[in-house]
């Protein structure tokens, strides 16, 4: 029986759903007002939030510094050359434990969670010298190989999930219906759970985007992402707020955009399984 | 061609066997149900026909090839699940037609075949629908137009009309019948509904913890149970069983005997008991009958015009040539 819903009890839901939202956006909305102040502005005390000189001032001087599309590409590149390769090695890899599970399929997934326990600082060291060994350090391959490596986990996972859901049933009867592996994969398996993989995707885009230990530790200018445009403008100087925050608006603009343009598919992965 | 013979085979899941050794001969063209109650291993059976699970040990001969070892796709075998199994994001054609295009033929090829099923099946005004859309009795079809277009050397239906109603399954049920008679390609048929085993079958195989119980015409189950289980299984109310003295005086350590069998009178027979449920269908009557003295109830089919009431008294007789002996160990004496 559904619950009756009072005018009350919904003006109180809205209120609060609405203060949780601008609690989590906050940040993000500060950082954003900040890049449009001037330097001693953004550091007042008490802080001032929405009269005062506006200025774009900051955004010129950072692209000034460095160049932004340098770090854009690099960004682009690394996030979707890692998604793309993990996706190419998880969706078989996936399919095999979904639909023909051994019996330590169970143990080999809780393994591969299991890396994501540890802190990825634990294996710096020894990372950061098999890629100088390898001359990957600060290379778009060496980013995008690493990037890949410690996202995967949480591939196989999500798509585990999503593999789960479809019936055996039907990739026997490609089986029966002469489809080869290849085929069945191809053909039945991947249009079905079109709508899982591509959550999966954008979900794996957002991370790899976002991540900054191995970006920042593994690169120097080459290869370097926007998160090491970030942290370039935290230290050398001093802090300069204002810029910074305008150096973290440009840098997470992109993906925030494709994260409100793609809301749907990203709720639908976060909550797979969840909710039946 | 469509020969199928199994010798020997075999099915152990991990320390359980499924299916103790197993032979087995179906004939060209012929309409075989696997019957027997759940976890029987009928499904399993088909399923290592179809080549979708493998065998422990024994050998599977298709047309004269030995196909223990191949792949589902290489047996030439068509198979129609219980769930349908349609691809859901193709249309009704390219469903149909999907077997064809993964044996690469030609688009023209493709069309031809598919609008024939199509028509066979009366699929015709649906081709362009999505499974989603369709009914369950269309949808049904739809995965026989899949199986018909591969021409296959034998059809494998796995519980096909479980998940229809009551209505739609004895429609169905004839037209699978009817597209047997058309074909008169082999047909293998699981079911654990016996009213779907005597109705479709020419050969009905009954199972029971993977073993065959007997294999037979419907009517030569019927008749000729060889043992207890199947004695109890093929029929619809059960055969009434009874033991102790009144088996003894006909020489047998139970006996069996069908509702229909009996006749019922209210002042003389041979046994007499208390009428207790009826079961009234309009053509038949069912009447359970307690207190009889030698079994806990009998089922007794009467004419729908005969009015007993609960708690009449009535007398039996049994029809003494429809008397079933079977002997201690179940057997039929």
């Amino acid at each position: 029986m559904a619950r009756a819903v009072t005018p009350q009890r919904k003006l109180l839901n809205t209120v609060l759903a609405w203060a949780v939202a601008l609690l989590l956006f906050f940040p993000i909305l500060w950082t954003f007002l900040t890049s449009f102040k001037p330097e001693p502005i953004a550091v007042a005390s008490p802080p001032q939030f929405l009269f005062f000189d506006w200025t774009v001032k900051n955004y010129v001087d950072v692209q000034n510094q460095r160049n932004y599309f340098d770090y854009f590409w690099n960004s682009v590149i690394i996030s979707l050359g890692s998604t793309i390769l993990g996706l190419a090695v998880a969706v078989p890899a996936a399919w095999s434990m979904a639909f023909v599970p051994g019996s330590k399929t169970r143990d080999l997934l809780m393994w591969m969670l299991s890396t994501k326990m540890m802190p990825a600082v634990g294996v710096l060291v020894p990372i950061y010298l098999i890629f100088k060994t390898l001359g990957l350090l600060d290379s778009r391959i060496g980013l995008t190989l690493i990037l890949t490596l410690i996202n995967l986990p949480i591939i196989v996972w999500m798509l585990y999930t999503y593999f789960k859901e479809i019936p055996g049933e039907i990739l026997e009867a490609a089986r029966m219906d002469g489809a080869s592996l290849m085929s069945e994969i191809l053909y039945v398996l991947t249009p079905m759970a079109v709508p899982g993989i591509a959550s999966t995707f954008l979900l794996n885009v957002i991370m790899a985007w976002n991540e900054a230990f191995w970006t920042i530790n593994l690169t120097v200018t080459d290869a370097a992402p926007l998160t090491k445009f970030i942290s370039g403008f935290s230290s050398p100087q001093g802090l300069f707020y204002a810029k910074l925050s305008a150096a973290s608006t440009m840098a997470i603009a992109p993906i925030l955009i494709m994260g409100w343009f793609s809301q749907r598919q990203l709720v639908r992965g976060l909550t797979f399984g969840a909710v039946k | 061609m469509g020969q199928i013979i199994l010798s020997g085979v075999t099915k152990r899941f991990g320390d359980a066997e499924v299916i103790p050794p197993l032979d087995l001969d179906i004939e060209d063209g012929e309409f075989v149900v696997f019957v027997g109650p759940s976890g029987c291993g009928k499904s399993t059976l088909l399923r290592l026909i179809a080549g979708l699970e493998d065998t422990t040990a024994g050998r599977i001969t298709i047309d004269g090839r030995d196909a223990t070892g191949m792949p589902p796709a290489k047996r030439g075998l068509a198979m129609v699940f219980q769930s349908y199994a349609l691809y859901p994001h193709m249309s009704v054609r390219k469903n149909i037609a999907f077997p064809l295009r993964m044996a690469g033929a030609s688009q023209a090829e493709q069309d031809r075949k598919v609008e024939a099923a199509a028509k066979v099946l009366n699929l015709t005004s649906y081709l362009d629908r999505r499974p989603g859309q369709l009914s369950g009795g269309q949808r049904q079809r739809v995965a026989i137009g899949r199986a018909i277009v591969r021409e296959p050397s034998a059809f494998l239906f796995d519980e096909p009309l479980s998940n229809l109603d009551a209505a739609l399954r004895v429609g169905m049920r004839m037209e699978i019948s009817e597209l047997h008679e058309k074909l008169r390609t082999t047909m293998i048929y699981v079911t654990h509904d016996q009213v779907e085993a005597m109705t479709m079958a020419d050969k009905i195989v009954v199972l029971n913890a993977g073993r065959i119980e007997q294999v037979g015409g419907p009517l030569e189950l019927y008749r000729n149970p060889r043992n207890l289980f199947v004695a109890g299984f093929i029929g619809s109310p059960k055969m009434n069983f009874i033991s102790g003295p009144e088996a003894q005086r006909f020489g047998a350590h139970t006996i069996g005997i069908r509702p229909e069998h009996i006749g019922v009178h209210p002042t003389m027979g041979d046994w007499r008991g208390v009428v207790g449920v009826s079961e009234h269908l309009g053509s038949d009557t069912f009447f359970h009958v307690h207190d009889t003295g030698l079994a806990p109830g009998l089922t007794v089919r009467a004419g729908g015009e005969v009015a007993l009431r609960h708690g009449d008294t009535v007398f039996l007789t049994p029809e003494a040539d429809k008397i079933h002996r079977f002997d201690q160990n179940g057997q039929r004496l």
